[in-house]
């Protein structure tokens, strides 16, 4: 059938994990957002959400670390972290190998993709599923992209993922919605953990609207480093979903810097371009 | 210097829950499974968070290892601060400290700038 949905949001664990500790207007706003982008995606009637995320060692490690991978199971269990900290309910989160297996063999005819049966969802899937599809009813179809372990894959390779992702989604007959989390700017787990770059977020969400290619994938690692912190490399998540998109241009429903979150907390949507 | 090593006991832990058993019931048995210098198995016993960091733990396997010893979250954040104070600065890996001016700081000023729009 087609891409029918294209967007990126936050995934800090944050959001669940130290909820009250923000101040409460904004993090109603935030929240009011989520649950809005949820309502979007449905109106769009999709048969699976494919999540673009950028995860955190809950499956995949320095000892066989791929750049990028796509989870084929029927089904899925996460949180992965202690739903103390997390303050989300471990639970099996439905998913259609069936379906992505044809995605993957999709994606593979230009990216190398690693594929994996079995995938723990960690909070850069587990935040966004709490607000976006919390009855948990819609299968999944987890993607990441390594943005934790260096060497990192370019980010005109994230772009090739998600020009990749949108040819395999317009391939299948079923209704696919897409889905990019990840923080801009921050430095989270450090002692800087907190620490917002709201002027290079805003620059780069504005670059993000304009589904600039160019200027999308002009940033060097070492300046993310400099000015967005490790944190940073996961903009590869929206930049998939902005190649997805086709040059669509996007919307910026919400953004906040909440410090005691660690990000400028967003939630974008892309007009999905022929 | 077996960074790798002490990232894979801590990736293990965070989401093997017989390793996490074996780690209260065997913990010298489990620790002989991984090659960790006397310093990295001092850091992890003990656990001492601070030294962690400063060896080069992933910030992302380090504030689960902490919460999986029950140290919340400001302590966890503090007990980083403190391994810089006593140890220098982070060795190895991206999770650097950079200089921050603290949450509570930053919520003042963004309030601020809130208020002035």
């Amino acid at each position: 059938m087609a891409l029918v949905y294209c967007g990126a949001c936050s995934h800090a664990p944050g959001i669940t994990a130290r909820a009250e500790r923000a101040d409460t207007q904004t993090r109603q706003a935030l929240e009011t957002a989520l649950h809005r982008m949820g309502d979007d995606i449905r109106a769009t009637r999709p048969d699976a959400l494919v999540v673009v995320a950028a995860e955190h060692f809950a499956n995949f490690f320095m000892n066989n670390m791929p750049a990028f991978a796509i989870g084929m199971a029927d089904d899925y269990e996460g949180p992965i972290e202690d739903e103390g900290f997390l303050r989300i309910a471990r639970r099996r989160i439905p998913g259609d190998k069936a379906l992505s297996r044809r995605l993957i063999e999709g994606v593979m005819q230009t990216v190398d993709v690693a594929y994996a049966e079995e995938w723990k969802f960690d909070h850069g899937i587990s935040v966004p599923l709490h607000f976006l599809t919390p009855g948990y009813d819609l299968p999944i179809v987890p993607a990441n992209i390594n943005c934790q372990g260096p060497p990192l894959a370019p980010l005109s390779r994230a772009w090739a993922f998600g020009e990749a992702l949108r040819a395999a989604a317009d391939a299948v007959p079923e209704r696919i919605a897409l889905v990019a989390t990840g923080g801009i700017s921050h430095w989270p787990a450090t002692p800087d953990s907190g620490k917002i770059n709201e002027a290079w977020d805003r620059e780069f969400l504005r670059r993000w609207a304009a589904n600039d290619r160019a200027a999308l994938l002009s940033y060097s690692d070492a300046e993310i480093y400099r000015d967005a912190g490790q944190g940073g490399f996961e903009i590869r998540t929206f930049i998939a979903a902005a190649a997805a998109a086709r040059g669509g241009k996007g919307t910026i429903d919400f953004c906040e810097p909440i410090p005691i979150f660690a990000v400028s907390c967003t939630t974008a949507r892309l007009e999905i371009a022929a | 210097m077996s960074l790798y090593q002490v990232q894979k006991l801590i990736w293990q832990l965070n989401r093997d829950p017989r390793t996490r058993e074996r780690w209260g019931r065997e913990r010298d048995a489990l620790l002989a499974e991984y090659e960790v210098s006397d310093e990295e198995r001092r850091a992890l016993v003990e656990p001492d968070i601070g030294l962690l960091y400063v060896l080069g733990v992933n910030g992302q396997l380090l504030m689960h290892f902490a919460a999986l010893h029950k140290i919340e979250w400001n302590a966890y954040l503090e007990a980083m601060r403190q391994g810089l104070r006593t140890h220098g600065p982070v060795r190895e890996g991206v999770y650097a400290a950079t200089g921050y001016e603290g949450v509570e700081a930053h919520d003042a000023r963004l309030k601020r700038q809130w208020e002035a729009r």
